[in-house]
């Protein structure tokens, strides 16, 4: 029944290989942009605030396969940017890594702001009336108790990414859902058994991560 | 005590114009349902311009379309009696071997990996793998010209693996979801070629809107007889099928229906193919 992957045709590894490099990369890129969101979000600067705000809402809501197709179409094949990509290889993956940011570092920011909000407000005022500016407060009291408390929203967050990184083969990104939709055309007969592979693929990567960061998670909460 | 008149109000108004349309909606089924009230369902693609494709209004036309119109005629159906259903390529075989549709028309490359699970009529069209270019660029001429060209196709299809490990492995393959996005880089320049079936290319290349922009090399770079596919074991409808096929290339509807859906875009057609027994 799986007698396809002896075959020696498909790179099954080659390809899970690139959705991790996809998941790895983006998952920094949200990380950091994602933060910088969060302080956006909660900074006393009303411009800051409202570009926060109009940007979380505005890509949240936008779907993925949208964000990424118009990085391709709209980015690379019609206004020339490649992000120094030589070929289409390269430009497809770091079109989909830059599509992939914009995307889950929304999802980051809100993440992060639900943990602010678990820090109490006394925590502010007393660093505040100690006279650390608002960067100091944001980055020394606030975000390290905030960061504690959402490990693991964050972790879903993660999870999700891993399997957003299957929209990317909508344009021309070799990972495992391009491979799949390549197995499918040629071993129409065995359908059931793709599917099964590339589901146990995935299963293989987020089970991990969720059961890791669970762990991560319990471990490092502020208990208040 | 006046909001409450003017809901109630305009709740009533809502249900007499819902009964309205209703009712309309009855009348119509009716009139259309004269004939003998049976359907037949066939699959069909929904995206392929010239071969299957739903139209804003919701009707369907193509190639495809009239091959399976004819084929249901000769089976005892009336076109309006004919329910259409979305075959996309990694879901034909199952369609068919469930049972969810009585056979597929849907550019159906008859080979043997999908013989195992259906069993297939026809070949109708023999159609080759080819390459689309803009209509201005005489760079191309042969299958090793593409190595230092930019190439847009399907990712997955077999045009776009057939590029990959055989007629040019240096081209720089872009591989999208469907076709119509590589048009859109076709036109700006950032790709030079779009590869697949050049019955496919012709559907894109006769509509309206992009007439004269693309043009057809003429490559012959594979064979891809299209056949329609049916239900396993089912030589009945088989023979059936095979007949009507006969029967349209025989009275001239097959090349009428060629030279419509894929005229415009100077398609060079192959003869009728020969239906094997």
């Amino acid at each position: 029944m799986f007698d396809f992957l002896d075959s020696g045709q498909y790179d099954l590894l080659g390809a899970f290989w690139v959705t991790v490099q996809l998941t790895l990369y983006s998952a920094v890129g949200s990380l950091i942009w994602g933060t910088l969101l969060a302080g956006m979000r909660v900074s006393p600067v009303p411009l800051l605030r409202t570009f926060g705000t109009g940007y979380v809402n505005v890509v949240r809501n936008t779907p993925l396969t949208l964000v990424l197709v118009g990085c391709s179409l709209g980015l690379g094949q019609t206004l020339q940017f490649t992000l120094g990509g030589q070929d289409f290889k390269s430009i497809g993956f770091r079109l989909a890594v830059l599509g992939l940011v914009a995307y889950t570092s929304t999802f980051v920011c809100e993440s992060i702001r639900s943990g602010i909000n678990t820090v109490p407000v006394g925590q502010a005022e007393a660093a505040r009336a100690l006279g650390l500016s608002f960067r100091q407060v944001l980055t020394l009291i606030i975000l390290p108790q905030a960061f504690r408390s959402v490990v693991a929203p964050l972790a879903n967050v993660l999870i999700a990414l891993t399997k957003n990184t299957t929209v990317a083969a909508a344009i021309g990104v070799a990972e495992a859902s391009a491979l799949m939709k390549k197995m499918i055309e040629n071993e129409s007969s065995a359908l059931f058994a793709v599917f099964a592979v590339f589901a146990f693929g995935f299963i293989v990567l987020t089970l991990p991560t969720g059961l890791l960061l669970g762990w991560v998670s319990k471990r490092v909460a502020v208990k208040r | 005590m006046k909001l409450q008149k003017a809901t109630a109000a305009a709740a009533t108004a809502l249900v007499i114009a819902l009964t309205a349309t209703a009712c309309g909606g009855d009348s119509k089924d009716d009139s259309s349902g004269s004939g003998s009230g049976d359907k037949i369902t066939i699959g069909i693609k929904f995206d392929q311009p010239g071969i299957g494709l739903q139209k804003p209004d919701g009707s369907y036309a193509g190639f495809d379309v009239d091959v399976a119109t004819y084929v249901a005629k000769e089976l005892g159906y009336d076109a309006k009696n004919i329910v259409w259903k979305k075959a996309p390529s990694a879901e034909r075989e199952n369609l068919i071997a469930n049972g969810d549709v009585k056979f597929v028309a849907a550019s159906y490359t008859i080979n043997d990996e999908r013989k195992k699970k259906v069993d297939f009529a026809g070949p109708y069209l023999l159609a080759h793998q080819d390459l689309l270019v803009r209509a201005d660029d005489n760079s191309i001429t042969k299958a090793e010209d593409l190595n230092s060209k930019k190439l847009c196709s399907v990712a997955g299809s077999t045009s776009a693996q057939n590029i990959h490990d055989t007629l040019a492995p240096k081209a720089d393959l872009q591989e999208f979801a469907g076709y119509s996005e590589c048009l859109t880089g076709l036109e700006n320049e950032a790709v030079d070629a779009l590869t697949t079936d050049d019955s496919i290319l012709a559907g894109y290349a006769a509509q309206p809107e992009l007439k004269g922009k693309f043009k057809l090399l003429g490559l012959k770079l594979s064979d891809e007889p299209y056949g329609i596919g049916l239900k396993k074991g089912d030589t009945e409808l088989k023979t059936k099928v095979n007949d009507a096929l006969k029967k349209m290339v025989s009275d001239g509807s097959w090349e009428k229906a060629v030279k419509a859906n894929f005229g415009p875009a100077n398609y060079k057609n192959e003869p009728a193919p020969q239906i094997a027994d």
